[in-house]
């Protein structure tokens, strides 16, 4: 009969508060609709792994090693960084450069939009060794797997909380980034309009771009070279006109599986002896932290050159930058259509959103050439 | 967990060099891109016309 509750006996106050987290994410996801496909994993997968002596991670059970399918799935997807790499290939599979490639300028919008990555380094360096902390600013690239594998390659203890911490941020770019960039700009500055010009980008210019970025950044900053190469060969899949089914699997089948597996993977990181920790709370601030100065770099950034340029920018496209494709796009059109509802900004917008998804890659090459 | 208010200026040297880093490559590759338009462009260009004749 003890065989029954044996086990109930040896559950914590920690594990039930991890169950609480995971019901959360799971609530979050399904009611609030914030990045379900991964935060339903990742809360499901937190109570998975914080029942007691869990059978789905490694556990020493009567001083004998018993593998547990998570750890197994971690050892062989994410500490190698295959599953977030292997999605990039999805992604670059999903996004069109077209709106950048018409308007190439638009890019430095995205580069300036990452400097809440090296401001949080800067803060998180204060609290953390330096590796940690620049896990933790990774989490100010507003993009997954790009945070997976700088944390993965830097060691980092705290995987976990800069997991949960960068995909909520990235669901919440709705509520983060609109009071900021009303803070920053002014009502004037918010109705500049940007008529959209319509540019031929040949189909020559489409498929040399993402061959041409790759070989630019592997030459400058080596670490990123698996990143930033996984996302353009995804993008010459789909560009390239003759693998429209290879890109098809990609952007849908491919992404899906690894998504599926990436999120529930990742919870092995959120065992209740690794994850209540004072830290975690603080790497939850820094992520907010890393996008809060990420939208003011990309505004601010923007006022500085109207006041060379002739022709006014509309300071808002600036926060588009801090990648989170297509979501801050969609969010900084939405800000122009609210002051103004002839005002069309998603092109351009969605042109320098676009571009931090490439900046904030080099982003994490740079972190990785600096300290790995 | 420690705390190092100092260690906050010892970390600006990455911020000022990653963030020159960054501009420097998106300069790079908007230099290229912009490049690589105007040549795609007037080679279309020139096969439109040849086209027409």
């Amino acid at each position: 009969m003890e065989i029954l509750y044996e086990n109930l006996l040896k559950l914590e106050w920690q594990q039930i508060v991890m169950w609480a987290i995971g019901g959360i994410l799971i609530y979050l996801a399904i009611k609030k609709d914030m990045e379900p496909t991964l935060l339903l994993p990742i809360g499901f997968g937190a109570i998975l792994v914080n029942l007691p002596f869990s059978g789905a991670v490694t556990q020493i059970v009567d001083g004998a090693v018993e593998e547990g399918a998570l750890s197994v799935l971690f050892d062989a997807g994410i500490a190698n960084e295959l599953f977030p790499l292997i999605l990039f290939i999805g992604i670059g599979a999903m996004i069109d450069f077209g709106p950048l490639l018409a308007n190439p300028k638009l890019m430095i919008f995205g580069a300036a939009a990452q400097f809440g990555i090296f401001f949080t380094l800067c803060v998180a360096s204060m609290f953390f060794d330096i590796n940690d902390a620049a896990a933790i600013a990774i989490i100010g690239a507003a993009d997954g797997p790009t945070s997976i594998v700088v944390a993965q390659k830097l060691m980092s203890k705290y995987l976990g909380a800069i997991m949960v911490a960068a995909y909520s941020y990235m669901a919440l770019v709705p509520i983060i980034q609109p009071p900021i960039i009303k803070l920053l700009t002014t009502k004037k500055e918010r109705l500049i309009r940007m008529p959209y010009e319509q540019k031929e980008v040949s189909k020559l210019t489409r498929i040399l771009f993402p061959i041409i970025i790759t070989v630019i950044a592997g030459l400058i900053a080596p670490a990123s070279v698996s990143l930033i190469g996984f996302l353009m060969f995804g993008n010459l899949i789909r560009e390239c006109g003759v693998l429209n089914s290879l890109s098809e699997t990609a952007q849908k089948v491919l992404a899906n599986l690894i998504t599926i597996f990436l999120g529930i993977t990742i919870a092995t990181k959120m065992q209740a002896d690794q994850f209540l920790k004072p830290e975690t709370l603080l790497i939850l601030g820094l992520g907010l932290v890393a996008f809060i100065f990420d939208t003011a770099g990309g505004v601010l950034f923007a006022k500085f050159i109207n006041l060379f340029a002739k022709k006014k920018i509309n300071p808002m496209i600036g926060a588009a930058g801090i990648s989170a494709f297509p979501m801050s796009g969609r969010v900084v059109h939405k800000m122009g259509q609210a002051e103004d509802p002839q005002n069309f900004l998603l092109m351009h917008s969605i042109g320098v959103n676009v571009s931090g998804q490439i900046a904030s890659v080099i982003a994490g090459g740079l972190i990785l050439n600096f300290f790995s | 967990m420690n705390f190092h208010p100092g260690a906050f200026i010892d970390s600006l040297y990455y911020m000022g060099v990653g963030m020159l880093g960054i501009m420097l490559v998106i300069g790079v590759i908007i230099g290229i891109t912009v490049l690589l338009n105007k040549i795609t462009n007037k080679k279309s260009d020139k096969e439109q016309t040849q086209n027409h004749e």
